[in-house]
């Protein structure tokens, strides 16, 4: 058997209120311009490694992948600078996809493997849609080992597959569609409760013994049901965070998941269910060891972290939903694939050198000491983790960006180095010398179909 | 040693520049037949005298095909070179040695932009394939870097600092209305000057240089051969030139309140002409002024004020055109414009000009040695190029 041995999770820093978009209360998380499943993906993951980065196989699902073609796990892998020898799946299609993966991710564990299992999503509907109001963007990742070092264990697990025509989307579309929803409700209903019914009977457990019940799903309709066949109570279905985050695809059941296990204590049983295109169901059970393998940042500290004044124009801007006069500036220029690789651990991972013979850092990393003057006496220093502050700044009202003033900083990190560096999810008004960052994995751009991936810093979260 | 120095041995003899400004009628082949007749005239020569040719250019064009073929130059080498915002000087550099070590007896150096055809804001560059990890920052960005660093430092109140930043701009705008070759020649009122729309950090519009295309060229040859040429030659006192290591990118050291570059570029050539106090000795200068606060930074850097004065030198008028030390006597970057390749010779013909009693209704009393500094490049990462030249 395997285990969860740690996990963390990631939701961006804007969120768009629905009166803003015209469509009721409250609010929905949002995607920086500079930020995409991928990214959010390394932020998540992050969260859940805390450092340690010895990962046998990564699996990464999203239903909005940043390439249709070409492995964003490969790109997720290297900026979390895990090994070239990792094996990596990617997975998407069906925003089940996220359970199926932490699902695979056990049964890969089990055979002795570091399981990185990252889920994301930038949900994008089309204007006026439910998809637009009630989608949400964010991350979850978790590792998954053996039991030994489980903070939850799996228990029991059930699954279905059904093939309907509920929500779907052809490569070429824009926006995702949906059927009637009472046609996918009342086909998938039975499924669900077949499969949730299942996955208790493997467990051994009765549905009164549930701390938890996590109920997700592309067609809400059709989990409506469920409580009352499973003679739940209200006080045991967790919140699913409409309210103030939205949906996020594939990474909605683990971010629900990591927020009950935040809470959660030792002998908890967490049943989480996610149906689209069928269903998985899993039973956690939460070990004494819980304590250890939360991450630094709650969801509930995620969901609190925030800005809310994002206007609808600007999020359809970010979204390329809405056409916008460009800067009277040419195009960034397309990165070019063979200096990407060359300086890959710069690049994707952050990482820098450091002088063998007085410790100066340098960054990017270079061949000659620019203060002993020592020749390839460097050695690599990862960066990515190391707070900072800012040095100096100015609000960059030329530069090219989808949120202009850019606010460049001279940053400097404890410990030494020091580099130009665009901020992130920051009021122009904020920024002062000093001023405290961490490092953000992000797109800068995209050019000619090429997304430029590097690290930007944001004010600590 | 870190140069001997050629002082006294190498002498302008003719110079020519177009007026600076938007010449939508001209390319840079047009702009270099101009600046270059304009020089041939000015030392009553023909082009086939001269026997090798420099062309300094960051964009207009590549190989020294861009001005052999414009001007029909027949069998004549031509360098085309680039060094950043420093190219112009870099030109007048190269051919200045080349006539010093006896290679050819007269040489021409050449400079040229042509900017205003990209229909982009600002300036724009092309840089080699990269990674995509490079700083995204404009010029205005990172030269603005310089203002609240240099407040903090010594204490200056940033509305102070705006002010002083202003003034500087200001200034520059005078001396350009004075400048029939200028690209603004119109006075502009502090205030409009203050409150002008931000471009980066404390920087507004009217601390930025004008972008423009123009061309500007000069005629050498060695000292003993001046009078050839023309009754009033000047002379070449010191030629340095500093390629920065990027220290300030990766030392957390570095503060922004002075170009490293700079200073080594101008010590250097203050030993070459053997000057100990430039404050006093340098009767003018034209500097780089692509930003304002670059400006008053460099005043400090090349001695001209001590360390945290310059501020009130500059409020005082010291650096006016009528003042005791005119900085940018011909508008400078600011007004007169700055097309990349031409600006480094630009500023030796405002020398050219003031040295010789020309320079009209902006001219200098009795000036003896003039400076002109040119940069390259960003804080922390810069080339620097300073001459100095007397009669």
């Amino acid at each position: 058997m395997s285990g969860i041995a740690r996990y963390g999770t990631y939701l961006p820093y804007y969120r768009l209120q629905r009166t803003a978009i015209g469509a009721g209360k409250g609010e929905r998380a949002v995607a920086s311009y500079d930020e995409d499943s991928t990214s959010m993906a390394v932020e998540a993951g992050r969260e859940a490694l805390a450092g340690a980065n010895q990962i046998d196989t990564l699996i990464f699902t999203t239903l909005s992948p940043a390439y249709a073609e070409k492995l964003n796990a490969a790109t997720v892998g290297s900026a979390l600078d895990l090994s070239g020898s990792l094996r990596s799946i990617e997975l998407g299609a069906s925003s089940r996809m996220g359970l199926s993966a932490l699902l695979l991710g056990a049964d890969i564990a089990a055979s002795g493997d570091q399981v990185l299992v990252c889920a994301a999503d930038v949900s994008v509907g089309a204007p006026g849609g439910s998809r637009e109001t009630t989608g949400g963007d964010g991350a979850a990742a978790f590792v998954r080992g053996s039991d030994d070092d489980a903070i939850a264990k799996l228990v029991g697990r059930a699954s279905a597959t059904a093939e309907l025509l509920d929500t779907y989307r052809v490569p070429s579309d824009r926006f995702p569609k949906q059927w009637e929803e009472r046609f996918g409700a009342d086909i998938m209903a039975p499924v669900i409760q077949d499969v949730a019914t299942r996955a208790l009977k493997a467990a051994g457990t009765e549905p009164t013994e549930l701390k938890a019940v996590i109920l997700d799903g592309a067609n809400p309709r059709a989990l409506a049901g469920l409580p009352r066949a499973l003679g739940l109570k209200p006080e045991q279905l967790a919140d699913n965070l409409a309210a103030d985050v939205g949906r996020i695809g594939t990474a909605h059941a683990g971010l629900l998941l990591a927020r009950a296990l935040d809470t959660a204590s030792a002998g908890d049983r967490i049943l989480v269910v996610s149906a689209a295109d069928g269903c998985d169901a899993a039973i956690f059970e939460v070990t004494s060891r819980i304590a250890e393998g939360r991450p630094a940042r709650s969801v509930d500290h995620w969901r609190g972290s925030k800005s809310n004044e994002l206007p609808y124009n600007t999020y359809l801007k970010w979204r390329g939903v809405l056409p916008f006069e460009p800067p009277r500036r040419p195009d960034p220029d397309r990165p070019g694939a063979p200096p990407s690789h060359r300086h890959l651990r710069w690049k994707m991972g952050f990482v820098g050198s450091r002088c063998n013979a007085c410790g100066a850092v340098h960054l990017p990393p270079q061949r000659t000491c620019v203060a002993c003057g020592a020749v390839d006496e460097l050695k690599d220093e990862p960066m990515s983790s190391v707070d900072c502050k800012v040095a100096t700044f100015t609000l960059d009202h030329l530069a090219y960006s989808l949120q202009p003033p850019v606010v460049a900083a001279v940053i400097d990190f404890d410990g030494g180095g020091r580099c130009p560096c665009e901020l992130t999810d920051v009021d122009p008004a904020d920024v002062e010398i000093g001023l405290e960052l961490e490092m953000s994995f992000r797109n800068l751009f995209t050019v000619q179909g090429v997304h430029n991936y590097f690290w930007k810093a944001r004010p600590r979260r | 040693m870190a140069s001997n120095g050629i002082c006294d041995r190498v002498a302008i003899v003719g110079m020519g520049c177009t007026p600076f400004g938007e010449h939508w009628d001209k390319g840079a082949d047009d702009l270099l037949i101009d600046a270059c007749n304009d020089a041939f005239s000015s030392a009553q020569i023909d082009k086939d005298q001269i026997d090798a040719f420099w062309l300094g250019t960051i964009g207009s064009g590549i190989s020294g095909i861009t001005l052999s073929e414009p001007l029909k130059l027949k069998n004549k080498p031509v360098t085309r070179l680039e060094n950043m915002c420093a190219t112009g000087s870099e030109s007048m550099r190269n051919a200045a040695y080349a006539v010093a070590s006896g290679a050819y007896d007269l040489v021409m150096a050449t400079g040229v932009e042509k900017l205003k055809d990209s229909g982009y804001s600002g300036l724009v560059g092309s840089a080699p394939v990269g990674d995509g990890t490079e700083s995204s920052m404009t010029a205005p960005a990172t030269f603005s870097l310089l203002a609240p660093a240099y407040a903090k430092k010594y204490g200056v109140e940033e509305a102070q600092l705006k002010d002083v930043l202003s003034r500087i701009a200001w200034k520059n705008h005078v001396n350009g209305a004075r400048n029939p070759k200028a690209q603004f020649r119109k006075e502009v009122p502090i205030e409009k000057i203050k409150n002008s729309p931000r471009v980066a950090g404390m920087f507004g519009i009217f601390d930025c240089s004008g972008v423009s295309d123009g061309s500007a060229a000069a005629i050498l040859c060695r000292a003993e051969d001046a009078h050839k040429y023309t009754d009033k030659p000047i002379f070449i006192k010191a030629l340095a030139f500093t390629s920065g290591d990027a220290e300030g990118y990766y030392s957390q050291d570095y503060d922004y309140t002075t170009f490293t570059e700079v200073v080594q570029s101008s010590q250097e050539a203050y030993k070459q002409a053997g000057i100990t106090n430039p404050r006093e000795e340098v009767s003018m200068a034209e500097v780089h002024d692509c930003f304002t606060a670059t400006e008053l930074v460099l005043m400090e850097d090349m001695g001209f004020s001590p360390r945290g004065t310059a501020w009130k030198d500059a409020l005082d008028g010291r650096f006016d055109g009528d003042g005791p030390q005119p900085v940018n006597p011909d508008g400078g970057l600011k007004s007169f414009g700055h097309p990349i390749g031409a600006s480094g010779l630009r500023m030796m013909y405002e020398m050219w000009l003031q040295l010789r009693g020309e320079a009209g209704e902006r001219q200098i009393k009795d000036p003896k040695i003039g400076l002109t500094h040119n940069l390259g490049g960003a804080p922390g990462r810069c080339v620097s190029f300073v001459s100095l030249v007397g009669v």
